[in-house]
Parts: structure tokens; sequence; C-alpha cells
């Protein structure tokens, strides 16, 4: 087995490297666009003085109301929705979102060739297959809830 | 009986009434509390939604429905933040959780689906049963700082599932192996379930199986634990994300403090010596498992 790095495996290195670097990708974005909530730099579509009236409800009514009242959207906005409302400051704070929870995804993705290079082809199977598991729960085909 | 829980799943959990209080105190409160939550986190080989999702629907104003999104989402995180230090200081180990992540990320979708059907305190009152009994098992347990593993399994072997890490606090290089294998990673199944289903972290069943059970060394079992959460709770968290069970003003703040604290985790983690670890692990678990039941049961107990 290839060690590299004081004892650390190749393979463990590449994807500490990235994953480091999308969480610090992440929670850089995830600063700006909250401070761009917060500050009022751009408009929410739910405002500030409105969200924690809605909180303590649950999930269908929050999102009953929410887009009644601010959205208007044909359904409520649920899955990869919050796409298309990038303009509203409140949900400009999913893309920090979904890159720290899809950081993972391109994390297994990068030590495939690592892993192929040094022959483990059953290492490499698994982080292929975990990554599609990952982006099929990221996809939002699969549905729950009451 | 608490009303909430007579009512069912439908019904607001939140036992803090809205009382006119400035909508930026409980963001705040929520900043300040997760800090604090990511430092114990790391310390405990748990996900800080452990923490978080029995602490915030008791004392915070949110419904159960966002304060799992959110739990899962601090949770995974917290794992993130503390991941990549554990990796290169060869604590977490990818090679022991690839294979448990496969399985543990499968299962908490599924998990999550049921976690999301379910009556919500049949959920809380099941999760409070299963960290207590986790506890009675650590008790118990005779050797969990550097289990004996005589010989290891076919399975390990032919997966290279093995390692060595200096221990800080005496110098010591420890090598490292481990066994039951196969019945190891079918108890994955069962903590993937729960981790979906309860919508917070897995670290709590983690530990004990990667140590107790498997026979990784204490500290290479909460730091994978911790690194594995960061996988389980990806897949958990994009089924309550789809669901739209997030709202920024809750999880950002939370993200925010349970990240800055795991940073300060990680640190604390490389000089504290195993036994400290392992009480701190079984404090939080207590607190947690007492809080989780005695609110699914709709008792009022603090």
């Amino acid at each position: 087995m290839e060690i590299k790095n004081n004892g650390v495996n190749e393979e463990q290195v590449v994807y500490a490297k990235v994953l480091e670097a999308g969480m610090y990708l992440g929670l850089a974005i995830l600063f700006i666009t909250f401070a761009i909530y917060i500050f009022g730099i751009m408009k929410p579509a739910i405002p500030l003085d409105h969200i924690s009236t809605l909180w303590s409800q649950p999930v269908h009514h929050y999102l009953e109301e929410i887009n009644h009242n601010f959205l208007h959207l044909e359904q409520g906005p649920t899955g990869w929705t919050w796409c298309t409302l990038l303009d509203k400051a409140d949900f400009l704070n999913f893309i920090g979102i979904a890159l720290l929870s899809g950081v993972t995804i391109v994390c297994f993705l990068a030590i495939i060739p690592v892993l192929l290079r040094k022959g483990d082809k059953v290492y490499a199977t698994m982080a292929l297959v975990e990554a599609l598991i990952l982006i099929l729960a990221a996809s939002g085909i699969l549905q729950a809830g009451h | 009986m608490d009303p909430a829980f007579a009512a069912g799943p439908e019904t607001t959990m939140d036992l803090v009434p809205n009382d006119g209080t400035e909508w930026w105190v409980w963001p705040l409160a929520l900043f300040v509390i997760t800090f604090v939550m990511g430092i114990l986190a790391v310390l405990g080989g748990v996900g800080g939604g452990v923490l978080y999702v029995p602490i915030i629907s008791g004392f915070f104003p949110f419904h159960l429905d966002f304060v799992r999104g959110a739990g899962l989402l601090v949770a995974l995180t917290g794992a993130l933040a503390a991941g990549p230090g554990l990796l290169k200081a060869n604590l977490a180990s990818l090679r022991l959780a690839m294979p448990v992540a496969l399985i543990a990320s499968s299962c908490a979708i599924i998990g999550a689906m049921i976690g999301l059907a379910l009556p919500t305190n049949i959920v809380q009152t099941l999760l409070g049963v299963t960290i207590l009994g986790i506890v009675v098992i650590m008790l118990t347990a005779k050797k969990a700082e550097f289990p004996e593993v005589e010989k290891a399994d076919a399975l390990s072997s032919a997966l290279r599932i093995c390692g060595v890490y200096t221990e800080a606090s005496t110098g010591q290089k420890i090598d490292w192996k481990i066994h039951r294998t196969p019945l190891g990673l079918s108890l994955f199944v069962i903590i993937g379930i729960m981790a979906g289903m309860f919508g917070l972290g897995a670290g709590w069943a983690n530990v004990p199986v990667l140590n107790l059970l498997m026979g990784a060394p204490l500290k290479i079992s909460v730091a994978t634990s911790k690194f594995l959460l960061s996988i389980t709770d990806t897949s958990a968290a994009w089924i309550y994300l789809n669901k739209g069970c997030v709202i920024p003003m809750m999880v950002v703040p939370s993200l925010v403090g349970i990240m800055l604290g795991s940073f300060v985790g990680v640190r604390v983690l490389k000089i504290a010596k195993p036994t400290f670890i392992r009480w701190t692990v079984i404090g939080i678990l207590t607190f947690a498992g007492i809080k989780a039941l005695t609110k699914g049961l709709g008792i009022e107990l603090f």
C-alpha cells in the first residue's frame, strides 16, 4: 500500500484537501450571503420580522404560508426551487448550504483516479457508488413526508 | 401530558410561546449555544445534531421539522470542519470509513424518509431509549481506549483496514486493526436508518460500534466517527433540504457556531487524554438521551 505524508494514505490526503477547500469555500459563501441577508443589502422573499412568526409551524404549513403570502409560485419552494429564487437574500443562503452539503460528492469523485492508479479497484468502486448514492439523495427524486 | 405530545406530529412542538421577542434574539442565541456544542461534539465523537435536536427543540420556539433539518446540517457541518484535520492527522481512517459510509449513508436516506412520515413523539421516544442504551453499553465496557484485537478478520484484512497513529498524550505509536467487521458493518444498516429517522448525527452509535465491537482504538473511533458523519449526514440532509425543512435564519447561525466550535474542538482533541474523551461522550449522551426521552413522553423534566 502506498503511504505518503507521514503515514497517511495518498487518497486520504487528496480527500482531505478537497474537503478542506470545499468546506472553506462553502463557509465563505455562507458568511457573505448571510451578511447580505441580515444587513439588508438584498431584499429577502420573507421579511425578517415575519420569519419568527413562521418557524414554529410544521413545514407544510410554513411552505404554504410563505408561498401564499410572499412567493406566489405554482408549488411551494421544495427541492431545487431555491435556484429560481436567488434574487432574494434569504434563498441566496442556499448556495452555501448546498455547497457544504455537496462537497463530499466531489471528494469521492476526486479520489477515484488515485485509487485506480494504485490498482485499488474495490475502493474505487466504493467511492463511485457512494458518489452516486449522494447524487441520488441530492437530486430531489426521492420524496418523503406525511 | 404535554398537549403537543397528545396532538401528534402535526402540532407545533415548541415549549416556548411567541412572546414578542425580537427576531434577532433567537439567531444570536443559536450561534452562542452551537459554538459550545461544536467543541463538545468533536470531543465526544458525536454529531452536533445529537445535542442540537433535543436542546433546540426543547428550549427554542422552532418547530421540530426545522430543528431536525437544521440538526442534520449542523452535524454535517461540524463534521466537515473537523474532517480535514482528522484525516491529515491520521486519526480518522478513510479506509475504515468508506465501507461503513456506503452502508450508513444509503440507509440514512431510507431513515430520513421514514422519519418524515412517522409521528414525532414516537421518533423522539425511540431516540431517547436508544441513546440511553448506548450509554449503558459504554458504562459497562471494560477495555475501550485500546481494545485488544488478537487477529484481524478476513474481511478487514482483505480491505486492508488498519493503521498506525501516535498517541499525543504519551508519544506512543499505536498499531491498530479491527475484527468482527461483517457484524459491525451490518449494524450500520440500523445506525444509518436511525440517523436519518431521528434527524441527527450518528456519532452516538458510531463510536461504540467502531470501538467496542470492531476494536478500533477510542481516538480512531471518535475521529473516524466524526469524519463519517460528513458522509452519512450528507445523504439524509439532502432529503430534509429538498423537503423544505431548512430556514436559513435558523441554519446559518447554527452552522457557523458549530463550525467555529469544531475548529477549537479539533485542537483540544489532539492533546486530550482518551479517558477524558470517554467520560465526555458518556456525559453528553446521557443528557441528550434523557432530554429526548422526556420530550417524546411529554414530560417536562428540564
